[in-house]
């Protein structure tokens, strides 16, 4: 191993020992926030005995395999829809990218009950195609974003180059832009997957009583029977599952992960030529269906007893008929915001020091350093995989033990979706970081420039746009955010989508325009905070991020 | 740093000192510590009117922290996960479908209230009274009395109606094991039928062509004729008080709940085992308990007063009277049935 790079020096040591001391600050984060609540409502369950009737139960394999089958079948469903639209969004310079750009997220944020009932409208019955095909909707955000952040920085130069000497486009695209674009992909992918196999709304309203996933059953055996034993046989199953998908990730990521020539996105985006247009047209089609249930929903918030009506609108000055929520609509949004807020500040520094931790990592010399990189980088995943009822319960019986019994403050909203926006915004940040040609570095270093100087001249130009659109997405996710918020405490201050489910569970036209209405707000509030972060990533008219 | 990377550079910190001067949950208030704080612990379904609970404020001299975790056996089910730390001092929403195992926990005190013999007593479950009953709600059979109109056909009245090939496809109810309207029918299902009798009952529901959905909102809002959803179902499992949501323009009722299918839940609020401040919480159940609050009950939650004569909101006479003759169970006996009667729903439905 010690060849080129030769032996430890000191100053090597010193700087390892600085890495190490950074890296532990997101660890430490993860540990009393993720996984000290997680060992310990699943370790009661296990003090109770039983785990072992519930593993020999056929019908627990049964459920793992159904949820590991629809998980993976939403996944392919979302990479497919999600690659072109990803193309369009980080290749393509047309009148209306910049509005899909903003459009593709507000699936992502919709509350779960209002897309499970979007869904039921065209498919009475529920069943498993609704299911898949739900779990999916809610998902091309993450393939097209995060592809296209990537996807934006890919020097062309090397497709024209393939092309020039015959290649076909599509064998052009599979032997050249497919590669490098593989991290991205492969993260895409576990994410979505992850997403996917904790799914719990969706699955419960358009899945029935006939379709039921571990995490349908981790929270009824948790939430409704008190099985916490049943429900710790079945999280181990889920940990086990999401283990082993994070680890054909990794392995996908590390056989295709190399420095590749990043270019400013500015310089990538064009008119498409040819055949380029039947990849626009399948992006359009794609974006076109995830508008459906969209415009069906803002056509229910128009609609009253006799015709259009906007009064759901007007409702959200206040708090619904008969005082449905206990704050009026608007405020609930300014809940939304603030928390949204707070998470995503907290994701982005654990997040982000992660990375460049992560990063650091992978090129420090020594197996063991890079041993401990795909470690962390494994467990900076894990909150995505595990059920939001187990975090929200061990929350309870833990953080009473931290300063200021936290279990009833208002920071456990913006912490608890701080966990689910980490994993996000390192799989979005990683790969661009990885991908920062190391020899520019080196030749920076050689030139006596100091690591923090390295990193503000070389890694952050060519990553800020990264950075921003991960703050983006992050933001939006926190705002979107209803699995771990709905078992959290929230003295009084409901989040929008909180306050939708709400009025959902309320009778009366009223209450339920307004649910609606609340639901449009939150994709205008998705709408406009996705517009300025993008507008604040990409100052128009400059070359601005990435060039130098 | 060159100027187009100074530019981004500041981008990306304006947009985090703007994130951070318009977030609002850091700060919490701070300022008069002398009031002393009490927190009642509840359902999402919680509802006061601000003034009522100011008039309290101002009248008991304490600041009440209201926190609400999740439905009332979300609710009950946290409150024994801390019960050695109690997350408040007072708790509000256990049922009586899960009133037993909140007692055979430990999680309350015995504290009897000075307002308790104005009624809330008739629906004690413990000697020690523990808990004091605040609300009572039934959950019904509801129908679409248009939909029976329009068809010139007699609208159901009892259990075995539902399962008359008369009213084939017409009835949609609630899963029992991730719903509360779903439970409470199946549990007045066994009142009616007997431990022996409800799989034969839903059985031929079943076969009648019942469609169980997993939540109220579905049920309600998307398979029910009779909401605002207009689905194609005009029978469904919901609340007494339902109908008093389904007034229309000219002031009719245009859907009704069958009394003769109802089941009834009586919600209690109590004193926290380990409350540090239990003067305070013993107020905070009065409060639940005095007039001022009960007369908020039926408008804000759907659900009748336990205490006794308060007057129900105009028009719930007509609309949403209280049954007079629903059935219950024993807290003991569902305490000890539901699981099992759960898992045998399911595998009776198929589920």
């Amino acid at each position: 191993m010690a060849l080129a790079h030769g032996g430890l020096t000191p100053a090597r040591t010193l700087r390892t020992a600085g890495l190490a001391l950074l890296g532990l600050l997101p660890v430490a984060f993860l540990a009393v926030f993720f996984a000290w609540p997680v060992v310990a409502i699943v370790g009661r369950g296990f003090s109770a005995g039983g785990v072992d009737t519930v593993l020999a139960d056929p019908q627990t394999w049964r459920l793992a395999g159904f949820t590991l089958a629809s998980a993976a079948a939403s996944t392919v469903v979302a990479l497919l829809a999600g690659l072109p639209v990803a193309y369009l969004l980080a290749r393509v310079r047309l009148p209306g990218v910049g509005l899909a750009r903003m459009l593709v997220l507000v699936p992502f944020v919709l509350p779960t009950v209002v897309v499970g009932l979007a869904f039921r409208a065209i498919w009475p019955d529920g069943g498993v195609l609704p299911l898949v095909l739900a779990n999916a909707f809610f998902n091309v955000a993450v393939v097209a974003r995060t592809v296209a952040g990537l996807w934006s920085h890919l020097d062309p130069r090397a497709t024209e180059a393939a092309r020039a000497l015959g290649a076909s486009p599509w064998r052009a695209f599979r032997t050249v832009t497919l590669p490098a674009l593989g991290p991205a992909v492969a993260s895409a992918a576990a994410v979505v997957f992850l997403f996917c196999a904790t799914s719990f709304g969706v699955v419960l309203i358009l899945g029935g009583g006939q379709y039921r996933t571990l995490e349908t059953e981790i929270y009824l055996r948790t939430v409704d029977l008190l099985d916490l034993s049943g429900a710790a046989a079945l999280s181990l199953i889920q940990f086990a599952a999401v283990l082993a998908a994070l680890a054909l990730g990794a392995m996908a990521r590390r056989r295709r992960e190399n420095a590749v020539r990043l270019r400013s996105a500015l310089v990538t985006a064009r008119r498409p030529r040819g055949g380029e247009w039947w990849t626009v047209g399948a992006a359009a089609v794609v974006l076109a269906l995830l508008m459906t249930p969209i415009v069906a929903l803002l056509a229910e918030s128009v609609s009253g007893e006799n015709g259009w009506s906007l009064a759901g609108y007007r409702a959200l000055s206040g708090n619904g008929a008969n005082d449905a929520l206990q704050v009026s609509g608007w405020t609930a949004a300014k809940n939304s915001l603030a928390a949204a807020t707070d998470a995503t500040l907290l994701a982005m520094a654990v997040g982000v020091l992660a990375s460049v931790v992560l990063v650091a990592l992978r090129r420090a010399p020594g197996r063991l350093a890079r041993g401990m990189g795909e470690t962390m980088d494994a467990a900076l995943m894990l909150p995505l995989g595990v059920s939001a009822v187990t975090v929200g319960f061990g929350y309870l019986i833990t953080l009473d033990a931290l300063p200021g019994d936290l279990r009833t403050s208002p920071m456990l909203v913006p912490l608890a979706q701080a966990l689910v926006i980490i994993p996000l915004v390192v799989r979005m940040v990683l790969p661009v970081l990885r991908a920062v040609d190391v020899r520019l570095r080196q030749a920076a270093s050689t030139l006596g420039a100091s690591p923090v100087r390295v990193w503000r001249e070389i890694d952050f130009p060519l990553t800020a746009r990264s950075l921003v659109a991960a703050a983006g997405f992050g933001f939006v996710v926190a705002l979107g955010e209803f699995g771990a918020t709905s078992f959290l405490a929230r003295p009084d201050a409901p989040t929008l989508p909180v306050a939708v489910a709400t009025l959902m569970g309320r009778p009366g036209e009223l209450n339920n325009q307004m649910a609606y209405a609340a639901c449009a707000l939150l994709m205008v509030v998705t709408v406009a905070a996705v517009a300025l972060i993008d507008r604040f990533g990409s100052v128009r008219g400059h070359g601005s991020v990435g060039e130098f | 740093m060159n100027p187009r990377t100074a530019r981004s550079a500041l981008a990306v910190a304006t947009v985090t000192v703007l994130a951070s001067a318009c977030s609002l949950s850091g700060g919490s208030g701070g300022g008069a510590q002398q009031t002393p704080e009490v927190t009642l612990v509840t359902h999402d379904s919680f509802v006061a009117p601000q003034d009522v609970l100011d008039a309290f404020q101002r009248q008991s001299g304490l600041k009440l922290k209201v926190v609400k975790y999740g439905d009332a056996g979300e609710l009950t089910n946290k409150l024994v996960l801390t019960k050695a730390n109690p997350i408040g001092d007072v708790a509000y929403g256990v049922d009586s479908t899960f009133a037993s195992r909140a007692l055979g926990e430990g999680v309350f005190q015995p504290y009897t209230s000075p307002e308790a013999d104005r009624g809330p007593q008739r629906y004690s479950v413990d000697p020690e009274h523990r808990l004091s009953a605040v609300d009572l709600g039934d959950v019904c059979v509801n129908v679409d009395s248009g939909y029976f109109t329009s068809k010139g056909l007699a609208e159901p009245k009892t259990y075995d109606d539902l399962a008359d090939p008369k009213y084939k496809d017409l009835t949609v109810a609630e899963d029992p094991a991730t719903a509360s309207p779903g439970l409470a029918f199946l549990l007045g299902t066994i009142a009616k039928f007997g431990e022996q009798g409800w799989q034969g009952y839903w059985t031929k529901l079943k076969a009648n062509g019942l469609k169980v959905d997993s939540g109220w909102e579905e049920a309600y809002t998307k398979d029910f004729s009779g909401s605002s959803g207009k689905g194609p179902r005009p029978i469904v499992v919901s609340y007494a008080s339902s109908p008093a949501a389904e007034v229309g323009p000219d002031g009719k009722p245009r859907t009704k709940a069958l009394l003769d299918t109802c089941y009834r839940q009586v919600e209690y609020a109590g004193v926290l085992t380990g409350s540090k401040n239990l003067p305070q919480a013993q107020k905070v159940v009065d409060f639940l308990l005095s007039q001022q609050f009960q007369t908020t009950v039926p408008a804000n939650m759907y659900v009748y007063p336990a205490r006794q004569g308060v007057d129900l909101p105009a028009g719930w006479a007509q609309v949403a009277p209280l049954p007079s003759n629903p059935a219950t169970l024993p807290a003991d006996q569902v305490q000890a049935g539901r699981e099992k009667w759960i898992g045998a729903w399911r595998s009776l439905m198929g589920a």
